[in-house]
């Protein structure tokens, strides 16, 4: 039975509240007292997580081949004929309309219980910071778009949230906005991001031309016919032989989505914003840059995987682009001193590891990391801003040391993050990292190596992060290490929170082989089956128990390596860190200067568009305004000039031709006006004189009759 | 009762040193002084008449003369005010525009 109840109809309000906080904060939010702007703020991104715990429960509680609600509020683009790449009309509409499935409710739950969980935490973060309600509502906004991004029922919609996450992300990497290199940060992230767009949008066009729909799905709406979901084009194109596993429609799409979700989840070659959106405050790194945002590429791929399994090209290069992309950033991990910067490094490897669990098949367990990640990644920035709070603003990790006493709350959530992300028996790294390696191992040896290595490098760069940061003695100066104190509680509450979800978060998904029975794969399993069973690589794999296991001691005996390594380097300091950088130089280089990538682009695109702007301001300023400009206004006092001369000579010629005349004729009468008063007054006189000489007789009758 | 002649050579007089003022000077406030002049040169001559005749008509006309020798000294120093202030002169022999 289809599960119905308060929460599932009243989808719609997760995302509102968040919504209408940040309305508030970003209308009157300057004239609120802080206390006002935490609890609005803060409240609501919690009254979403109630409302997001109601509907998942309620969706819980139906069998699981009914674990979907949909509900259109409205429609969105108007209905309106479009016509197919295969020449049928179809009613396109793309709609308002909201979608709970076992995939979405992992997502709106890691979104809005992390949000939630970060939103207290930046109460004690951002107290002292000025801009308190800009924050809070650019992060309200934020919650708002990413989770109208994962309850979206339609992918136009989504992009709307995508879109939106972006924007807020470009608003609070920039937050700090009078430094330059924070602005220049939101800048690279926003330009960068729009590459991505650009594909994934050209990927919704052709899948709307292609399938004449962009819903998802079109169970749990009323009138299942009419409106079609992807997944039920695709069911219908298979089914009638009109498109096969790995049609180069399927496969053109499927690309052109993976670089969108290249850009929002910082892959090779797009990864080069997320070092630099450190510049943002701790908290929206924490969120945006390492819990949801950046995982919004792999949710969309996950969400499409009924089209990925049928483009198994696409998904090989996903697998690729996730394995290189865990490797390399994991590498520029290892040498990084800044602790952001290498927390920074360490998720684009982790949602490497996500995409490489994609690209083999493996959607649950991609998610699966996704979840844990973001647990165990949240809590290490968190912890991070922590540090930095305690060290008054400091993040280079080579002026810390010896933490672990002064700040204990924060050191002992930050070493179980350590140890969860490192992936140690039992904390929540463990289980999907190892589910992942798994995967990959059945797919591809090689991608397999690349992970396993890739699992050391994680161990080492986050250990030694560890060891520089908590243990050994403070290297700080004596003035800041005076200053260094724990964090107020509604910093460390979270901190707590989350140490407790990266140490158990994993049990969720305990293997089969270790006695459990992978629930979360379960829960996940419906949304994520195929439409044809024999591509759906996802049909869980049940390799032997003994190669299983003996993966499992691999990878941790690599971690164990990993960690030796970081122990030796860092803590005991048997071996020095400098030796082994002067023994490689130009390893050590490569790897400080993060491959030159940032050069490399530099040289490449960003230097050639500035040359380009050269080109066409010197363009511009020869033929526009040289030809164009000035040409017209030659050519507009040419005109002028044969105007004038006509306007002269005979506009102006024939009025003076008449003046002229007018002054011809007068010539002899003209002097009698002489223009002065007593001349004319004379001429009065001269005429009365004249007229008393003609009248005189008259004038003598009257004289006489007077005497 | 003296002749009329008397009445009507005090007329002529004021008649000519108006004339001549009207004619001969430059200063326009003086000329409108010498239409005064003239003007009560003619009221002289009716109230003469009127007198010699018995008939009170011409002293009405004078009264018209002289209301109307008000008006126009108001209308005249007016316009002579608002000269003054465009062309900063009173003299008439500078007062040439409308001449070509």
């Amino acid at each position: 039975m289809t599960p119905t109840g308060y929460f599932l109809e009243h989808l719609w309000l997760i995302p509102l509240f968040p919504l209408v906080s940040a309305a508030l904060m970003l209308l009157f939010g300057r004239r609120l007292p802080n206390a006002v702007v935490s609890v609005l703020c803060v409240g609501s991104v919690g009254l979403s997580f109630i409302f997001a715990l109601g509907a998942v429960a309620r969706l819980l509680s139906a069998d699981p081949e009914y674990r979907v609600t949909q509900h259109i509020l409205f429609a969105w683009l108007t209905p309106g004929q479009m016509q197919m790449s295969s020449g049928h009309l179809v009613r396109f509409t793309a709609d308002w309309g909201y979608l709970l499935d076992p995939l979405s409710s992992v997502m709106v739950l890691v979104v809005t219980g992390v949000g939630f969980l970060i939103h207290i935490y930046s109460i004690g973060y951002m107290g002292h910071e000025g801009g308190y309600y800009r924050f809070f509502g650019y992060m309200n906004l934020f919650m708002f778009s990413m989770l109208t991004l994962v309850l979206a029922n339609n992918m136009l919609l989504m992009f709307v949230g995508w879109e939106g996450v972006g924007l807020c992300s470009y608003l609070l990497i920039g937050f700090y906005f009078l430094k330059k290199s924070a602005s220049d940060a939101g800048k690279k992230a926003f330009i960068v991001n729009r590459i991505g767009d650009a594909g994934f949008i050209l990927g919704i066009l052709l899948t709307a031309v292609t399938f004449g729909t962009i819903r998802f799905t079109s169970t749990g709406l009323a009138n299942v016919a009419a409106d079609s979901g992807i997944r039920q084009a695709l069911e219908a194109a298979v089914g009638a032989h009109a498109l096969a596993a790995g049609a180069p429609v399927l496969t053109t799409i499927a690309l052109l989505l993976f670089v969108g979700a290249c850009g929002k989840s910082a892959q090779i070659p797009l990864y080069v914003w997320l070092p630099d959106a450190m510049e943002g405050p701790t908290p929206v790194s924490a969120l945006i840059h390492a819990a949801t945002m950046v995982t919004a590429g792999v949710y969309m791929v996950a969400r499409m995987n009924a089209l990925y399994q049928l483009a198994p090209f696409a998904l090989d290069v996903v697998a690729v682009v996730g394995a290189i992309t865990a490797i390399f950033a994991a590498s520029m991990a290892l040498v990084q001193n800044d602790i952001k910067k290498v927390l920074a490094y360490s998720t684009i490897s982790q949602l490497g590891y996500m995409f490489l669990a994609l690209g083999v098949g493996a959607f649950a367990a991609g998610i699966f990391h996704l979840t844990t990640h973001a647990f165990f990644k949240a809590l290490l920035f968190l912890g991070a801003g922590s540090v930095i709070h305690a060290m008054s603003g400091e993040q280079d990790i080579r002026k810390m040391g010896g933490l672990w006493r002064k700040i204990p709350t924060t050191a002992r959530t930050f070493g179980i993050a350590t140890l969860a992300i490192a992936g140690i028996f039992p904390f929540a790294g463990f289980f999907s990292k190892d589910e992942i390696l798994g995967r990959a191992f059945d797919r591809f040896f090689a991608l397999w190596v690349v992970g396993f290595i890739t699992a050391a490098l994680t161990a080492f760069y986050m250990f030694r992060l560890f060891f520089l940061t908590f243990i050994g003695h403070c290297r700080a100066d004596e003035h800041v290490e005076k200053h260094i104190h724990e964090s107020p509680h509604p910093m460390t509450v979270p901190l707590l929170i989350l140490a407790g979800l990266s140490a158990i978060g994993g049990w969720i998904g305990w293997p089969a082989v270790l006695g459990g029975e992978n629930r979360f794969e379960r829960f996940l399993d419906p949304v994520l089956t195929g439409v044809i069973p024999e591509t759906g690589a996802v049909s869980i794999a049940h390799h032997a128990v003994a190669k299983e296991l003996g993966l499992m001691l691999a990878s941790l005996a690599v971690v164990a390596l990993g960690f030796w390594l970081a122990y030796e380097f860092y803590c005991s300091k048997r071996l020095a860190p400098e030796l082994a950088a002067r023994r490689f130089p130009w390893l050590y280089n490569l790897l400080f200067h993060k491959y030159y990538v940032d050069e490399i682009y530099d040289a490449a695109f960003v230097d050639r568009t500035k040359d380009l702007g050269t080109l066409l301001g010197r363009f511009d300023a020869k033929v526009i305004d040289g030809v164009g400009v000035d040409g017209t206004g030659w050519l507009a006092r040419f005109t002028s000039k044969l105007s004038m001369w006509w306007d002269k000579w005979i506009i102006d010629g024939l009025l003076n031709f008449g003046a002229k005349l007018t002054q011809l004729l007068s010539f002899p009468i003209r002097f009698l006006q002489t223009g002065t008063f007593s001349s004319y007054a004379l001429l009065i006189l001269v005429g009365l004189a004249i007229l008393l000489v003609y009248y005189q007789q008259h004038l003598h009758v009257v004289l006489r009759g007077a005497r | 009762m003296l002749p009329i002649g008397h009445y009507l050579f005090l007329g002529l007089a004021l008649f000519i040193i108006g004339v001549i003022g009207v004619v001969t000077r430059r200063n326009v406030i003086v000329i409108l002084m010498s239409i005064e002049l003239i003007l009560n040169a003619v009221n002289i001559n009716l109230v003469a008449f009127s007198r010699l005749y018995g008939d009170v008509a011409g002293q009405v006309f004078a009264l018209f003369i002289i209301a109307d020798a008000a008006a126009e000294a108001a209308v005249g120093l007016g316009i002579i005010i608002a000269f003054f202030r465009n062309r900063e002169t009173v003299l008439e022999d500078e007062m040439d525009l409308l001449k070509w």
